[in-house]
């Protein structure tokens, strides 16, 4: 960490994005969190991530739990909207503003202890509804906040950094994902932003729930030779199955592969996620077939990463209820109460159903 | 690429582009971050030990440093280096007892400096300190050589002059002043002298052969001769209207001292384009604030007089045109000649070398343009106990140029005189040293200041019209000089990595405030530039790399935009960046050279 704010000085030939705005001018305030953490390396894959993707700071909420991972959202888009829940609570207050306010994009930041321990349940409510959101996951295995104990993503056999072994089985939450309904899974490493800021990218333009689940190495507790969550283990285990480019209507595509090598999936509002694979056998719209992949290559101790399963057709929590079009904070109070004789047609519409 | 190599001085020296912009390479950051903390005595000191003439280079330098400035390719302007400078002059204290003295016992060999200027008195400060005995001739009544007849007073009062040449003398270096050196061939037979170093200068103003030149001979005068006679008060008005001919810091100084000898109207005319003229930017914007307009364009053609008394000068008007090497020639547009009416006309364009009393045959050989045939890194003339330096080696160039000369010289005649061979030079000294004091403490203000550029206060213009030895500027206030000093980058603060110690966790690529660190493939320079997180299109600027790394890739770091805030070194989780200070020794004589 820093105590210093960035100087505002800017090299002469700043990039600009569409709206006129620098990767800067997505950054929050300065990180608190110990030096070399993860957890800052994915704030600037997001940041990179919405700088690419010209987006309007205001139309982002973040939410987000409690834990090392759920401070983040005060060091990236310091011009949108915030709130910072309960512990393991922001899966439910999110749904609630998405289905008040359908308008904005979701971004859910969590961490392993926040989604995987106090709050698996919300987060497995969340991705069965079908909240139209991106659900970020800062896993490093450890609790830092309270000194690096194991948490329930850590690996089984894995030690502490006292030497301790984790005798617990660990829960995957892209497997959990997987099996919930979740329409766009993937994981990344914080250590490699050319694979995690695409990943992001593809989250955010997708309908329906995004979950990325994201290794993040924790420097002060779980970066150590017997953690199966540090920079060297990772980098050394990972199985990554494809790369992704994603590509916004308004761009020209120029990726260009050989055939076969490359796979585009058209999602709902047009952008076009690129996949270069890596595995000729690897199909990531097959749900079944990811969760096999994943299974296998967890009994040989790898880490699989990449876009892992996407369903460009799904549809989200609005379109299961049927909302109107028109985010409900925007309708008045004559639709939105629209008076008892109204509620009397409705209660009469039912009794003869 | 190929992988940094930072050892030595070499890579950590291009890298401070102030210091290494600087002929004379005076430590900048370091005496800058000294006048922050006001220390301004300290400041003074390593000014000069590098510079010999803080107090007189803080007003008049040329400040090769102020364009190389990192603060002006990533803020508007760069830092006020050369007003800092005068800064610890004003305001330091004595610091008579902290110089070093003269060895009691002297070495037995004699020195003889021809001319009491910049290079003279440098090779003169430099030997003293060794023990040698030095002697100065000059055919002038003061020290100083150019800077006392050239710069007018209003920018460098004799004052200041006075008293930095009486340091130099206060070694006991032997003063002789009205003493006209009339033959070299003399000097040489003279069994005295071990070995003579000529900086004379470029004594010679260059004529302006027009027609009218010789009948109006008296209101046509040689600028720098014309300054002369003011600065020692024999000239004490100027005529009605004035033309300054010339688009050199002298012509400046000509205008500049006419609108103060109750001259109402002066103009300075100058054949090339405003911007390719010679003079530094600020001086040509001083002169236009003293409403003296800049005609740019006009060629001279004809001095017009009546009977020998002066109307006015006729130009033609050029424009500019380039071949396809890039090289200008001046064309006529082809519109009707201006004539300009003026009383007086100052020539400036441009000065040469004259070495009337060195004899032809002595052994001195003479080159292009009369300058003495030297060695360029030794400043060695054919004959070897003759040593040439300043605007007598090379040419006309400035103060500071001049003085880097003197310390050049001065390691070749100590090197001469104790029979060592002159090519294998003495080495800088540096160290380098880390600035950590805790994790978020350095040793030096890390904060980026974001001030803009103050303007140094100056007197009332009207006040300063009148009298031409009132200093024009007042010089920075304690407060504006530590707000200025602040702005300086630290850029000796040097980020240094190791990358044994990096795990890749991308901290510093993510915190640096303009993005000058990128890990990446490794490949050729020039592609390399091309895909590094900011495009590092400045190729006059080193990139820092190191590695391969773990991952196989290399850290890259573009040096031109570093704005040495830290950043990087507080995120590192394992302590691969480090900010080490590096603080280079350059040689001066006395220095043993490496023996082969």
């Amino acid at each position: 960490m820093t105590y210093l704010a960035k100087p505002r000085l800017f090299r002469p030939d700043t990039p600009k994005n569409a709206l006129g705005y620098t990767r800067r001018d997505y950054e929050g305030a300065i990180s608190t969190l110990c030096a070399g953490c993860g957890h800052d390396s994915i704030s600037a894959a997001v940041v990179q991530a919405c700088f690419d993707l010209d987006i309007e700071p205001h139309r982002v909420a973040k939410l987000s739990g409690i834990g090392c991972s759920s401070k983040t959202p005060d060091y990236f888009l310091g011009n949108s909207h915030g709130f910072n829940t309960t512990h393991g609570r922001m899966p439910s207050v999110l749904t609630g503003a998405a289905l008040a306010n359908r308008g904005l994009l979701y971004l859910g930041v969590s961490g392993d202890g926040d989604s995987a321990s106090i709050g698996i349940g919300q987060f497995a409510h969340a991705m069965r509804r079908g909240v139209n959101m991106t659900y970020l996951v800062e896993n490093n295995g450890v609790y830092g906040l309270t000194k690096g104990q194991f948490s329930a993503t850590a690996d089984k056999g894995s030690k502490n950094k006292r030497g301790l072994v984790n005798n617990d089985a660990p829960i995957d939450l892209v497997t959990l994902a997987l099996q919930l309904g979740a329409s766009y899974v993937a994981r990344g490493f914080s250590g490699d932003k050319t694979q995690l800021v695409p990943l992001i990218k593809g989250a955010m333009r997708h309908l329906g729930p995004a979950l990325i689940d994201v290794i993040s190495p924790c420097v002060t507790f779980n970066n150590h030779p017997g953690s199966t969550r540090s920079y060297d283990y990772v980098r050394e285990h990972n199985e990554t199955i494809n790369r992704l480019d994603v590509i916004l209507p308004k761009d020209r595509i120029t990726v260009s592969y050989a055939p076969g090598e490359l796979r585009r999936i058209v999602q709902h509002d047009g952008s076009v996620l690129c996949l270069r694979k890596l595995h000729a056998d690897y199909d990531p719209s097959d749900r079944v077939g990811a969760m096999n992949y994943l299974q296998e290559r967890h009994a040989l101790g790898e880490i699989v990463t990449g876009l892992i399963y996407v369903d460009a057709g799904a549809q989200d929590l609005h379109h299961y209820l049927n909302t109107v079009e028109t985010p409900l904070n925007a309708l008045g109070v004559a639709e939105l109460c629209p008076g008892a004789k109204t509620l009397e047609a409705i209660n009469e519409s039912l009794r003869h159903g | 690429m190929r992988v940094t190599e930072t050892a030595g001085t070499a890579y950590y020296h291009r890298v401070v582009d102030c210091q290494w912009a600087c002929p004379a390479h005076t430590p900048v950051p370091e005496y800058i971050r000294l006048i922050a903390g006001g220390q301004y005595t300290e400041a003074y000191l390593i000014n000069w030990r590098s510079n010999v003439f803080p107090g007189i280079l803080g007003r008049v330098c040329d400040r090769p440093c102020e364009p190389a400035c990192r603060r002006g390719r990533i803020d508007r302007e760069p830092v006020a280096i050369c007003r800092l400078k005068r800064v610890a002059a004003d305001m330091r204290e004595d610091f008579a007892p902290l110089l070093p003295h003269p060895p009691a016992r002297k070495n037995g060999k004699r020195v003889a400096c021809i001319g009491a200027g910049p290079a003279s008195l440098t090779v003169a400060r430099d030997l003293a300190l060794q023990g040698y005995e030095v002697g100065v001739f000059d055919d002038g009544k003061a020290p100083g050589g150019m800077m006392r007849t050239q710069i007018p007073k209003f920018r460098l009062p004799d004052g200041v002059i006075d008293e930095e040449c009486g340091h130099v003398l206060g070694l006991g270096v032997e003063l002789h002043l009205g003493h006209e050196v009339k033959s070299l061939g003399a000097m040489l037979d003279d069994p005295r002298w071990d070995a003579i170093f000529v900086g004379t200068g470029a004594p010679r103003g260059r004529n302006a052969d027009l027609p009218g030149r010789k009948e109006a001979a008296a209101h046509i005068h040689l600028g720098i001769e014309w300054l002369a006679r003011v600065a020692f008060g024999h000239t004490e008005k100027a005529a009605k209207r004035v033309i300054v001919l010339g688009g050199g810091n002298t012509a400046m100084d000509c205008g500049r001292s006419a609108r103060r000898l109750g001259s109402a109207d002066v103009k300075i005319v100058v054949r090339s384009g405003f911007e390719e003229m010679k003079a530094s930017p600020w001086e040509k914007e001083e002169a236009q604030r003293e409403r003296i307009p800049i005609l740019n364009y006009h060629v001279p053609q004809e001095f017009v007089h009546k009977n020998g008394a002066l109307k006015g000068v006729r130009f033609q008007i050029v424009r500019a045109e380039y071949d396809e090497a890039g090289r200008r020639s001046l064309v006529p547009t082809g519109e009707p000649d201006v004539f300009l009416e003026c009383d007086e006309v100052l020539v400036a364009i441009g000065q040469e070398n004259a070495f009337p009393w060195i004899e032809k045959d002595i052994g001195i050989e003479f080159g292009r343009r009369g300058l003495p045939v030297l060695d360029p890194a030794t400043f060695q003339s054919s004959l070897p106990k003759v040593f040439f330096g300043g605007d007598a080696a090379f040419g006309p160039k400035n103060i500071i140029t001049a003085v880097a000369h003197g310390h050049e010289a001065a390691i070749s005649i100590d090197l001469f005189c104790r029979g060592r061979p002159l090519d294998v030079r003495p080495p800088h000294g540096f160290t380098l040293v880390s600035q950590k004091m805790g994790i978020h403490e350095w040793r030096y203000d890390n904060q980026v200041s974001e001030e803009g550029r103050k303007q140094v206060p100056t007197k009332a213009l009207e006040k300063t019209l009148k009298d031409i030895k009132l200093e024009l500027e007042l010089g920075f206030d304690p407060l504006m000089a530590c707000s200025e000093a602040e702005r300086c980058l630290n850029c000796d603060v040097q980020t240094v990595f190791a990358a044994k110690a990096c795990i890749e966790c991308d901290a510093c690529a993510d915190i640096c405030p303009t993005e000058c660190i990128t890990f990446t493939t490794d490949g050729e320079e020039e592609d390399l530039r091309g895909r590094l997180k900011a495009p590092a299109r400045n190729t006059a600027e080193p990139l820092l790399v190191a590695g391969p790394l773990k991952t196989g890739r290399i850290m890259v770091k573009d040096e031109n935009i570093c704005l040495h805030c830290g950043m990087c070194a507080e995120r590192c989780p394992t302590g691969a960046w480090d900010m080490q200070k590096f603080h280079l020794e350059t040689a001066q004589a006395g220095k043993e050279a490496p023996r082969i």
